[in-house]
């Protein structure tokens, strides 16, 4: 949970400050979501609404599996169903679980200006905290994956939380307990790794050759890994990002202008008031009344 | 103070609540558009209620100063034109800021500087307003793409340290040129101020033995 008595942040958003990060001792962790055993059954949604108590609103049926048709405030994980015909002509049906990716370098925490609304815990897990945000949507704008969604209701953005509150008492995401076919597996991130290794080499073997983990580097990696039979296409999966990467605008906005601009704003001010000081302030004096005094007259001596 | 019996009117009263209502609406923009811009001035959300009544506010403050600022240039654009005179008045700016306004050509209601921060601020508060607008979240999310709305979001950070730059300037020339603040507090300056920065404004007042603010203005002029 995302109060400062955890002592183990490793980033919180908009604070120059060093986070209380003594209690850091923790391994990272990490969600491997194997795609290649997933049957998309959608359990890991149900549980997903179940522990964290949430109940979107009904959505319409908008001719796809997808069901809502997006993640929103209440939907934080959402199975994204994608036909793709290979180059044997056979179709494959890529069933992709969406949501936050918990990356270690977090586009959401460098764009948000609520100090301490999203924080990043020593093993990995970005969390978001309500009672900071001010729903202004930057993380919005700084997420490379199109996750956060603002509701319109309380106007505090929401995604999924790894089930911080579950991992921090030693259980493991709601969603992988509830994994029928051990699609979804939790552990440390090196054992995932491990892992996904072990199962890469076995899907080479059986004819997918690009087979490979998603676990992008231009994000400093992820706490939730794919292991993907296209890895050299993960765009396929319902638009799983190739590059992903922060965007250039928010690296301009934050790393550049946020600094030069208080400098700047700052230098103009005292450059005003040395100049009063050196120069003076311009004051009308007596010689100008009476020239003006004088113009006046003038034209009332001529009418 | 000794104040001459003939005081010009400067602003008029229309003029000068306007001016105001745009400057308050301005300086709550800018302490809340800074908190939001630089986590070291995040404090300043607390003069708003707090972080979400301060993004609650901003954009409809933002929407006042627009209509606000709308009937500003409607009342000063055309003194605002610009002429050959400023462009002479700008060769001098060296004299200009070491106080040697003898040096200078004679300037009319406005000069090249007043001007300039005229259309300063009609360049920036369009670009604002716009860039406003898409990063809107509750209303105008859903209208563009979440890319559009990163560039509009860095254009508004820009723009908006640029207007704030313009306002420094305008206020420390109103602080520097004394008697600047009273017209436009009080609406009135003396004739010796007017002859001192604006002779050529002067000259036409007592020309058309207006008063001011325009030589068109029906207030007459009270001779000595």
């Amino acid at each position: 949970m995302a109060d400062l008595q955890t002592q183990d942040y490793i980033r919180l958003s908009a604070t120059t400050m060093t986070p209380p990060s003594e209690r850091s001792h923790e391994l990272e962790v990490a969600k491997l979501i194997d795609v290649t055993r997933c049957i998309g059954c959608k359990a890991c949604q149900s549980a997903c609404m179940e522990w964290n108590d949430l109940r979107p609103e009904m959505d319409e049926f908008n001719g796809a599996y997808e069901n809502p048709h997006d993640l929103g405030p209440g939907t934080w994980t959402l199975m994204r169903f994608a036909e793709h015909e290979n180059e044997q002509g056979n179709l494959e049906w890529l069933i992709r679980k969406d949501g936050c990716l918990h990356c270690e370098d977090p586009g959401c925490l460098k764009a948000c200006p609520a100090p301490g609304a999203i924080v990043q815990h020593a093993n990995g897990i970005v969390d978001f905290n309500s009672e900071a945000c001010i729903g202004c949507g930057y993380c919005v704008k700084g997420c490379p994956f199109d996750i956060p969604r603002i509701s319109p209701v309380d106007h505090k953005s929401y995604k999924c939380t790894l089930c911080s509150d579950r991992v921090g008492v030693g259980l493991e995401p709601a969603c992988v307990k509830a994994c029928p076919t051990g699609a979804i597996l939790f552990g440390t991130k090196s054992d995932m790794k491990e892992w996904a290794n072990e199962r890469i080499t076995d899907l080479k073997e059986r004819g997918f050759e690009n087979a490979g983990l998603y676990d992008p580097a231009e994000v400093g990696g992820t706490h939730v890994m794919y292991v993907l039979h296209h890895a050299d296409r993960p765009s396929l999966y319902s638009g799983l990002p190739d590059k992903p990467h922060i965007s250039a605008l928010v690296g301009l906005w934050k790393g550049v202008l946020k600094p030069v601009a208080l400098i700047g704003i700052a230098a103009a001010v005292i450059a005003a008031f040395f100049h009063s000081v050196v120069v003076g302030l311009n004051e009308t004096e007596e010689a100008d009344e009476e020239a003006a005094a004088k113009l006046l007259s003038g034209r009332t001596d001529k009418s | 103070m000794n104040l001459p019996k003939a005081m010009l009117v400067r602003n008029a009263t229309l003029t000068r609540v306007n001016h105001w209502i745009t400057g308050i609406c301005f300086v709550l923009l800018m302490l809340s558009g800074l908190a939001m811009f630089d986590p070291v001035l995040f404090f300043l959300s607390d003069l708003f209620g707090g972080g979400q009544w301060m993004r609650a506010v901003h954009p409809w403050i933002g929407i006042a100063l627009v209509v606000s600022f709308s009937g500003l240039v409607l009342q000063f654009w055309r003194d605002n034109l610009w002429t050959r005179d400023d462009v002479e008045w700008l060769k001098q700016i060296d004299h200009v800021v070491r106080n040697e306004e003898q040096e200078v050509p004679e300037v009319a209601r406005f000069n090249a500087g007043q001007k300039l921060v005229f259309w300063g601020m009609l360049l920036l508060v369009p670009i604002l307003f716009i860039t406003g607008l898409t990063i809107w979240e509750v209303y105008f999310f859903p209208y563009t793409s979440i890319e559009t709305q990163r560039a509009a979001l860095l254009i508004h950070s820009l723009a908006a340290i640029g207007v704030i730059l313009v306002w420094i300037l305008h206020v420390y020339a109103a602080l520097w040129v004394k008697g600047s603040m009273r017209a436009m507090l009080r609406g009135t300056v003396t004739p010796g101020w007017a002859w001192r920065h604006h002779r050529k404004w002067f000259r036409a007042l007592v020309a058309a033995g207006s008063a001011g603010p325009t030589p068109e203005s029906h207030s007459k002029i009270q001779r000595p």
